[in-house]
């Protein structure tokens, strides 16, 4: 009997040896961060460090919770990123739609291959680009004045900048959303179409009760999935795109951590923000996860 | 099959075509508008009269780049972390989605090395405690800060994972008769069978480390050490928001340096815009067997 578990054990060595540089990396880089969180509940000095330093308790929460910024940071948050989110599945699934009907295939391939680009690209680059289009002078402007009327600052002006940053973000990643769209609906069965045709549906009726039921599972599955980031932002977008004159209506948990983290050096009362913002989103997640599981039979192993 | 063309659907072809070059040219002439500002004069750069097409045409700032040092370090530390970064994610990704595919069976353990993965997905630890890990790991200022915190992608592993487990028992089994080890069959049986997933994770972890400019700001203390996209946020944007105001908004529209700073951005796209047309397809792949499996 011993023999046995030694000789399996033996056999399965190398599999526990293949294991652990990956361990190790994610014990330090992942698991590390998760246990340095109780600088949350510290008075956390980096002389000190997370063993020695002075217990508070809740100090640091009720602090940042009564900052004046924090319930705008909260709320600009939340309608930054359902905006996003909304418009991140609507955009792409019209365009998903509108591209199936283009009839030549090199065009299909041209549209998808020019609407995926800026998906590949970092937001320095996009945001370099934002930066030029919408500029004072930028094209954006010219033609604004073109038409007789005032050129605006749309990256200083709070009632611009959230639809500039919502814009970019989708402008960003449709492509993404799209081809995955396009993939279920070229997974419809085509004998669908046919029956309906002969019933005498034209291609609007073929549209609401064929292609639209035929892809919900997969739009219901992003929509859920999207659940879980509701309380990322953006955070590199708004980093590269916002300036302190929209403040007030971009600034976000993520930037708003780090502004308060590392230029202001307050550790811990950023780590406690971090900790709220990880807290209610593996809330999120988990209920996203279990919304897809029910909803679309969805699991990632 | 013959479809009745009403004047409806003809209609509807049109007004198709058009939207959907519309949205073509949205995903394309900003980027070319940048590219003209690049070979355009300064002068006429600075009057804004550049539109789709250089005026006054001059290589000028690309000539003043290539002998640029900010420019070229960076660039240069950007393809040492591409190299580097690459080979440490895949090299990881490899030999730990391995073991993961094995059933319970062959790998006793299993469910709980799993485990201690996948919660890495669900929850972290955040900015601050994060950086402090990096910081106490001596890893500030170094190459390392930019790959070492990131070398294991989960998300890829499980993908990986995934494909592995399609790998042909038999051929594993027939390996496994003449004496493979496991290390000979990850190599010989699993990699040459993973060939496109591997492909595509490739590709993702090349576009994502060439991409990546946050960490560069916060793990570098010194420009000198930034990776190229680091170095271009500081272009695009003062990161210092502290003491940005509308006025240095203003300022920033006029710098001098306005057909250099488009000319590094576009440089900065150039290897992407470059190779994606022809990566395509393995990143579509990748994606709808990431997304759309049941």
């Amino acid at each position: 009997m011993k023999n046995k578990a030694l000789r399996r054990f033996r056999l399965e060595l190398p599999l526990h040896l293949l294991l652990i540089p990956g361990v190790l990396v994610t014990l330090v880089y992942a698991y590390g961060p998760m246990f340095g969180i109780v600088m949350a509940f510290q008075k956390f000095s980096p002389a000190l460090g997370f063993l020695h330093s002075k217990w508070v308790g809740l100090k640091n929460f009720k602090y940042v919770f009564n900052l004046p910024d924090f319930s705008q940071v909260l709320w600009n948050t939340f309608y930054i990123s359902l905006l996003k989110v909304a418009l991140g599945i609507v955009v792409p699934l019209v365009l998903a739609l509108l591209l199936n009907e283009a009839a030549k295939n090199w065009f299909k391939r041209l549209v998808q291959t020019s609407i995926f680009l800026p998906f590949f690209l970092s937001w320095t680059v996009l945001g370099g680009v934002i930066f030029e289009l919408f500029s004072l002078k930028g094209p954006i402007n010219s033609l604004i004045s073109g038409l007789g009327a005032q050129p605006i600052m749309f990256l200083g002006s709070n009632t611009w900048f959230p639809a500039i940053i919502v814009g970019s973000d989708v402008w960003k990643g449709m492509g993404y959303n799209m081809i995955i769209f396009l993939a279920a609906i070229v997974g419809i069965n085509m004998n669908l179409y046919e029956a309906a045709e002969v019933d005498g549906a034209g291609k609007w009726k073929q549209l609401i009760h064929v292609t639209l039921p035929g892809i919900a599972p997969i739009v219901i599955l992003l929509s859920t999935l999207s659940i879980g980031g509701i309380l990322n932002a953006g955070f590199d977008q708004i980093l590269i795109l916002y300036n302190p004159t929209v403040y007030e209506s971009a600034d976000v948990i993520d930037t708003f951590v780090y502004r308060l983290g590392i230029f202001d050096q307050q550790y811990a009362p950023a780590a406690a923000i971090g900790l709220f913002k990880s807290a209610v989103s593996l809330g999120l997640v988990s209920l996203s996860y279990y919304l897809a599981y029910k909803f679309s039979n969805y699991r990632i192993f | 099959m013959v479809y009745k063309q009403s004047i409806g659907r003809k209609l509807f072809v049109v007004v198709n075509g058009f939207v959907l070059t519309a949205v073509m040219l949205l995903g394309v002439l900003p980027f070319v508008h940048l590219l003209a500002i690049s070979l355009s004069s300064n002068s006429a750069a600075m009057a804004a009269e550049v539109k789709l097409w250089p005026v006054g045409f001059t290589l000028e700032a690309y000539n003043y780049l290539a002998q640029k040092s900010e420019f070229l370090r960076s660039l240069g530390i950007s393809a040492e972390r591409v190299a580097l970064g690459t080979a440490v994610n895949m090299l990881l990704v490899v030999i730990t989605a391995y073991p993961l595919s094995k059933s319970n069976a062959q790998f006793k353990y299993r469910t709980a090395y799993v485990w201690f993965f996948a919660v890495t997905m669900f929850f972290g630890g955040g900015l601050i405690p994060t950086y402090i890990v990096v910081k106490e790991t001596g890893l500030l200022n170094t190459i390392w800060a930019l790959i070492l915190p990131g070398a294991l992608s989960v998300w890829n592993m499980v993908m990986l994972l995934n494909f592995f487990r399609n790998v042909p028992k038999d051929m594993e089994e027939a390996a496994v008769i003449d004496g493979a080890s496991h290390w000979a069959l990850l190599w010989k049986v699993y990699l040459p069978v993973s060939l496109p997933a591997i492909a595509t994770i490739v590709l993702f972890t090349v576009v994502g480390h060439w991409n990546s400019w946050f960490d560069g700001i916060l793990y570098m203390n010194s420009p000198e050490k930034y990776p190229l996209q680091s170095y271009l946020s500081t272009l695009v944007t003062s990161i210092n928001k502290q003491a940005i105001s509308v006025e240095d908004l203003k300022r920033l529209e006029n710098v001098s340096e306005k057909t250099l700073r488009t000319a590094q951005i576009f440089l900065g796209a150039l290897p992407i815009m470059l190779v994606y047309p022809f990566l395509q397809r393995y990143f579509i792949k990748g994606i709808t067997v990431g997304s759309v499996k049941e």
